[in-house]
């Protein structure tokens, strides 16, 4: 019984020390603040850079337009893909931004310019599961290609490839972490602040992952509310 | 130019190439308005591409096809004004996805002439008014006006092909285009889409149909073109065509189909 006692106190000992003196949960909600800041401008940039270039893609295949303009988006998806995200990273952060002091939009762009390669091959696929009746039935009713990518192809792209594409959201919300290298303050940078202070790795490693868990959970759920509104118009939910 | 006596369509020396497969060679043909042109024809024949090649959805490699006064092939004509104009029918309905079938029918014309509604002194909203109102109407022409809100998937086939029918017709076409608007079907479904077809040509649309319905060809066309190998073999009044086939690969092919 003793034993176990001790044992209690000493974890909350660590415990305490970790998280509640001086008032370092603080800095794990700061570090989770920048890691969901990151993201989310990362998202941003991202799926601007994905669609654009996945549309670029879709109407030169389809028209043989765009020639330029594709070739530039095909060595941008190469380079990004071919080479870490680490050194982008730091590429960008020491070199390219080498006189801004703010870390946290390099990293931000760093993820966003990255993911968009991704997002690009994401959002291609996406479009090229669109029936290409589609694209001729708005064309043959006397509507241009643009009009007819908006109203109609751009939907069923979205739609079909949300799956892939919330999985890359969730993705970038923990790679994010990679920032930490060059001495961000994201969540994935905290722990290792705190042991530096404390000597004990073990509660802000654990509190780090559960609230990454937690941010991913959250985002699952949100993410999966989204998804079933866009599906309206397949056959199981007919109606209205 | 006397308009009764000018071609809708005039095909002259239409050629088509995909790669060094010549589909299409040296096809010409006049399409006069109101007339019902059926083309039949083994397939690979070339004749859905013919088709296709009316309204530019293939370009042709050679050739000019003029409609009215615009020469389509120019690569200077604004082929969206004209493909309003000339509607298009296809084998797999193409309706769109992710829009209900009442904006299905809506979509173009408020997409092309709404932005034109103020000019004519009407507001968006009344313009909007309009075009329901006469997709409603079109919907009620063929029975359907309960499905204005439904999605295209919870449709049957001949149901769909329908649709899509009226939704070319609310662009107000000169000439209407189909692509072998029976072979997706059914059986039993055929015939509704088939009835619906020669309501129009009883109403007077042109219409250019490729098709493998014999009955219909027979019943509505007023000239019956049978393509073969990327030529036109034989092409005449019905009556003629399928009693008396004069080139040894159409009657062949009659006695395959009929």
């Amino acid at each position: 019984m003793e034993v176990l006692r001790d044992f209690f106190i000493k974890l909350w000992e660590r415990f305490d020390r970790s998280f509640l003196e001086q008032d370092r949960w603080k800095m794990y909600f700061e570090g989770l603040g920048n890691t969901l800041i990151i993201a989310l401008i990362a998202t941003i940039i991202g799926t601007t850079i994905g669609v654009i270039f996945a549309m670029i893609k879709y109407v030169n295949k389809r028209t043989g337009r765009l020639n330029i303009l594709n070739k530039i988006a095909n060595v941008y998806i190469t380079i990004i893909r071919g080479t870490p995200v680490v050194l982008q990273l730091m590429i960008l952060y020491f070199i390219v931004f080498s006189g801004w002091d703010n870390g946290i939009l390099i990293g931000a762009i760093t993820f966003g310019l990255n993911s968009g390669a991704y997002v690009a091959e994401i959002a291609r696929a996406g479009f090229e599961s669109v029936d290409d009746g589609q694209m001729e039935a708005g064309r043959s009713l006397g509507m241009s290609t643009a009009q007819t990518m908006f109203h109609i192809i751009i939907p069923q792209a979205i739609r079909n490839c949300l799956p892939p594409l919330f999985n890359e959201f969730i993705t970038l919300v923990k790679e994010t972490a990679i920032v930490g290298y060059v001495g961000i303050m994201d969540l994935g940078k905290i722990p290792g602040l705190i042991q530096s202070r404390t000597f004990d790795y073990l509660f802000p490693l654990l509190i780090a992952a559960i609230l990454y868990l937690v941010v991913v959970m959250i985002l699952t759920k949100i993410l999966h509310i989204i998804e079933k509104h866009f599906s309206k118009s397949d056959r199981r939910n007919g109606g209205k | 130019m006397d308009n009764n006596s000018t071609p809708l369509i005039q095909v002259k020396n239409l050629s088509k190439s995909f790669g060094t497969n010549l589909i299409l060679n040296d096809i010409s043909m006049d399409i006069n308005k109101g007339e019902k042109v059926v083309v039949i024809g083994p397939s690979g024949s070339g004749k859905s591409t013919f088709l296709r090649c009316l309204n530019l959805l293939e370009t042709p490699t050679g050739g000019d096809i003029l409609f009215g006064d615009a020469n389509l092939t120019d690569p200077k004509t604004n082929i969206n004004l004209h493909r309003q104009n000339m509607g298009m029918v296809f084998q797999q309905f193409n309706l769109f996805n992710n829009k209900t079938v009442l904006q299905n029918i809506m979509l173009a014309p408020m997409t092309i002439y709404g932005k034109n509604a103020k000019k004519s002194g009407k507001s968006k909203k009344q313009y909007e008014e309009e075009c329901r109102e006469k997709a409603m109407s079109l919907l009620k022409r063929i029975g359907l006006e309960d499905k204005a809100d439904v999605y295209p998937s919870t449709l049957s086939g001949g149901q769909k092909q329908r649709i899509a029918i009226v939704r070319a017709l609310a662009m107000e076409p000169d000439v209407m285009l189909f692509d072998e608007p029976t072979s997706a079907l059914d059986p039993e479904m055929v015939g509704e889409v088939l009835d619906l077809m020669k309501e129009l040509a009883e109403e007077g649309m042109t219409m250019v149909v490729v098709t493998h319905e014999m009955g219909f060809a027979k019943e509505v066309a007023d000239r019956v073109v049978f393509m073969c190998d990327g030529i036109i073999a034989e092409e005449g009044a019905p009556n003629e065509f399928f009693s008396n086939p004069k080139n040894p690969r159409l009657a062949q092919f009659l006695q395959k189909v009929l």
